[in-house]
């Protein structure tokens, strides 16, 4: 579902990604972990056609970054550490103009599905900017799974919520791993991830360190594994 | 693979008139944005109205500028803080995540623009009329406004794109935008003056087909690189 081969990204002469090789089968879900600076968003931004590759090859679903990024948006649902949504815009609102973007056809039945699986279909007439962090990164997560993409990817989802909001995101991936689709999580939570993820990557100094699935840590701690790779 | 709902390629225009739609419907909630350029626009007639004593024969050859200094620094206002919005809240890259042809988002937010910059336009000359007691509404003079409000927000949405990027945007926009639109106003204050002078449309012709040129050039330019423009 994802092949990235050779991945290279500099900000100047800051070399962030060092000929990054990373593969996905369709329905994994990938938990890549590593310390802070090490190159997770940046790499993920890439992933969302948000950022030119310097050198490389990105494939999504068979197409390729960034000259087919049209088709790989069409397939991409994105979480980030900022919400994406309007504060002026009611929920529904978001959700609808996020719907005519992406050109959903039963837009208003998918809207009141997905603001049910979230839990806001209560405050679907609320401006967004009344909502807590945890509301929003709840709408925010109903924006990414919208129009039902085949590929998600999740930039530090929990950071900023609290342990009801952190429970419920959990329910809502798991719902997501479960339907089959292909997820890529960068978290610096790893008792969270540990239970969600069936493989851990680790990302240090723009490459992939170490790989794990879940079948294979049977038996070991992820923050072992975590520490001997960053080693 | 693809068993999603039913998804098609958002049209172009759909996209162009769904951001339109958004940034109408939260400014009309917030109201930040226009009452910004308003407040910003009434308070530059009044100081105008006090420094300059102007005479009925003096107000047809110093009204131009005057309209046009009102208009370029409001719309500055108005563009800053457009694109700020998308952009403090991570909206921008929900855009960019759109499916969509990115030109588009361009289209949609300088149509938006253009809008917030016509409805202060619309407040403001019948003020200028009432306290300058001096009749602003010519059909001439009105295209002329129409056709500078377009090259302004065209070349002013994209390099708002660009300065929305740099942690100075607010001075880094009027850095960035005055010199690229001094053909604009130089146009704009020179055809407009000549429609409140009585002019021929030999002396104002040439100004007007400077103000379309100006138009279709950057809006062509606009559209071919926006797509870099707002890119990592």
């Amino acid at each position: 579902m994802i092949e990235v081969r050779r991945l290279v990204k500099l900000f100047g002469v800051k070399q962030v990604l060092r000929g990054l090789n990373f593969h996905v089968e369709p329905g994994e879900f990938v938990a890549l972990l590593g310390p802070n600076g090490a190159g997770k968003t940046t790499f993920l931004r890439i992933l969302a056609s948000l950022s030119r590759p310097t050198a490389g090859s990105v494939w999504i679903g068979g197409y390729a970054l960034p000259s087919q990024a049209a088709t790989v948006r069409c397939r991409l649902g994105v979480v980030t550490h900022q919400p994406l949504l309007y504060g002026d815009l009611t929920a529904e609102e978001n959700l609808r103009f996020y719907a005519r973007l992406y050109g959903l056809e039963d837009a208003s039945a998918r809207i009141t599905s997905v603001l049910e699986l979230v839990g806001l279909l209560p405050r679907r007439a609320d401006l967004v900017r009344t909502f807590s962090r945890g509301m929003q990164q709840r709408l925010a997560i109903g924006r990414a799974i919208l129009h039902d993409p085949d590929v998600l990817l999740f930039d530090e989802p929990y950071t900023g919520l609290d342990q009801d909001a952190c429970d419920m995101l959990d329910t809502v991936l798991r719902e997501v791993a479960a339907r089959g689709r292909t997820v890529v999580m960068t978290s610096h939570d790893l008792a969270r991830v540990e239970t969600l993820a069936s493989r851990f990557d680790v990302l240090s100094r723009g490459v992939i360190a170490a790989s794990i699935s879940r079948h294979d840590l049977t038996g070991k701690n992820l923050l072992d594994f975590y520490r001997e790779a960053l080693a | 693979m693809k068993n999603t709902p039913s998804i098609t390629h958002a049209s172009f225009l759909r996209a162009v008139f769904s951001i339109i739609w958004k940034d109408l419907a939260a400014e009309l909630r917030s109201r930040e944005l226009l009452s910004a350029m308003l407040i910003f626009a009434l308070l530059v007639i009044l100081i105008f109205n006090f420094a300059l004593e102007l005479t009925p024969s003096l107000r047809p050859a110093a009204t131009p500028g005057i309209l046009w200094v009102i208009f370029s620094f409001a719309g500055t206002l108005g563009l800053n803080r457009s694109m700020a919005q998308e952009k403090d809240r991570g909206c921008l890259d929900g855009l960019l995540l759109a499916p969509v042809d990115r030109s588009a988002i361009f289209f949609g937010k300088m149509i938006g623009n253009l809008v917030f910059m016509m409805i202060v336009e619309i407040i403001v000359l019948p003020v200028y009329s009432f306290l300058y007691n001096f009749n602003l509404f010519i059909p001439g003079l009105l295209l002329v406004v129409l056709l500078g409000s377009i090259g302004y927000a065209a070349v002013g949405t994209l390099l708002a794109s660009m300065a929305v990027q740099a942690r100075t945007r607010d001075i880094l926009l009027p850095i960035l935008l005055f010199p690229v639109i001094v053909p604009l106003l130089l146009a704009a204050v020179r055809a407009s003056g000549g429609y409140l002078q009585g002019l021929g449309m030999d002396v104002i012709a040439p100004w007007l087909n400077l103000l379309v040129g100006y138009d279709i050039i950057f809006l062509a330019i606009a559209y071919m690189v926006f797509d870099y423009v707002v890119e990592e």
